[in-house]
């Protein structure tokens, strides 16, 4: 066994009591690195250098940049349900899990929230990494099952005549949510736009934030 | 398989619990392990299946008790020990003890930016046409496989409707087991929440999957 299954705090909120496990997974992580580097398998500098494109350049401010633009720009929205990895590469945004998007919009009638109940598949392209509730279960159990209850949780609540259409990431498509424009948003300019565009509006877990909220 | 990972529709996980100010990553450990299941899958010559299969492939009780970078980190080595690349001695002494065995690439600092870009895209050319259009209902087999599926329990046995005919992608199922990639025609299904859930289901919901041809039959 290899010493990763002592550690029985899974949403990773309370880490005071199981210091040492971690400490026994931190050190077994430590040494498998060694090993590695030693027999020339992998370069730490390459490993730096994808652990700073996850923490400093790939991120949802990517895609907020996305959905802003197609807020923005009526060709660009066109382009950008119709084909959304072509549109979103126009922006500079492609590769790893992100090979094929597509993008979801919101509407009056029509809310989109996005899950993966396998795993942890998430558009890392334009959101960056997942949050840890995104792969725990509570939300992969729940999402498909009793979206009103999650989005709850959210602190989130939708008309009854809304239809919740839920998007099981179960294949290598990548779901994409464009959430519906704020009010009081005319002429702002995309990167303004942006600002109010969050990552959970993104997944179909939360609301773009309006314009009050960022005076 | 039907491992702890199908989550779909299961009880008593209690309330999601969003973190407030998230970091990307929490301790140094789960960046390492992060950036070395990337990096490691050039040396190591498995597929992004093999290594779902790997993750999920545990007991229920110790896949619901890790962490995910846990679960990552144990795939990992697992992963590779199963291909002779380094030794359990060799971990627990935290050095190599033997030669290493040859591998055909290893990531450059130089190649990561381009590597990641690149991605790994799973649509493929084909001869083949698609047996379902938009609009056709269609059954989710009731398949069990003890290997790696795609195709969730929750929707098993229950009839929806072809939303998008996506292409034709890397079989996971075969892609999982080194039996290549067989690429099959992949479709949204959309099931309406009362035929997933009967009476406990919101008549408000409507949940897809993206499905492989070989999971649907006509309905």
């Amino acid at each position: 066994m290899s010493g990763h299954d002592h550690d029985h705090d899974h949403d990773h909120h309370h880490h005071d009591h199981d210091h040492s496990e971690l400490s026994e997974t931190q050190l077994r992580v430590r040494a498998l690195e060694t090993v590695l580097t030693e027999k020339g398998y992998v370069d730490p500098a390459a490993l730096d250098l994808l652990i700073e494109t996850y923490e400093k350049k790939v991120g949802p401010r990517n895609g907020a940049r996305v959905v802003a633009k197609a807020w923005a720009d009526p060709a660009y929205r066109a382009r950008l349900m119709k084909d959304a990895t072509p549109a979103i590469a126009e922006i500079g945004y492609a590769g790893r899990q992100g090979e094929h998007i597509v993008a979801l919009e919101n509407t009056p009638k029509l809310h989109n929230m996005v899950v993966c109940t396998l795993c942890s598949c998430y558009p890392w392209p334009v959101l960056g990494l997942p949050p840890v509730w995104y792969k725990s279960a509570p939300y992969r159990s729940r999402a498909v099952a009793d979206p009103r209850g999650v989005l709850a949780d959210f602190g989130m609540s939708l008309p009854k005549d809304t239809e919740i259409r839920i998007w099981d990431s179960t294949a290598e498509i990548r779901y994409l949510v464009i959430p519906m424009r704020p009010a009081g948003t005319e002429g702002w300019s995309e990167e303004k736009l942006a600002d109010l565009v969050t990552r959970d509006s993104m997944i179909g877990t939360g609301l773009p934030k309006s314009p009050k909220d960022l005076k | 398989m039907n491992g702890a990972q199908d989550m779909g529709g299961k009880h008593g996980f209690g309330p999601v619990t969003p973190e407030p100010n998230e970091p990307v990553f929490h301790g140094d450990w789960e960046k390492r392990a992060f950036a070395l299941t990337l990096a490691m899958g050039m040396p190591g010559g498995w597929n992004i299946d093999m290594s779902r299969f790997a993750r999920e492939n545990r007991p229920p009780a110790e896949y619901l008790s890790m962490s995910y970078y846990q679960i990552w980190f144990a795939a990992l080595e697992q992963m590779i020990k199963e291909r002779g690349l380094a030794s359990g001695d060799e971990i627990e002494a935290g050095h190599s003890l033997r030669p290493a065995k040859p591998v055909k690439r290893v990531l450059s600092p130089a190649d990561v930016a381009k590597t990641l870009h690149r991605g790994g895209p799973t649509e493929r050319d084909t001869n083949t046409k698609a047996e379902f259009k938009p609009g056709d209902r269609v059954r989710a087999k009731n398949i069990n496989p003890p290997t790696h599926t795609r195709l969730p329990a929750y929707v098993r046995g229950h009839v929806g409707t072809i939303e998008r005919v996506l292409g034709c992608h890397v079989f996971p199922d075969s892609n999982a087991t080194g039996a290549g990639e067989n690429p099959q025609w992949l479709y949204t299904v959309r099931f309406d929440g009362r035929e997933l859930w009967g009476a406990n289901g919101d008549p408000t919901t409507k949940v897809s999957v993206d499905a492989w041809e070989p999971y649907l039959e006509r309905a």
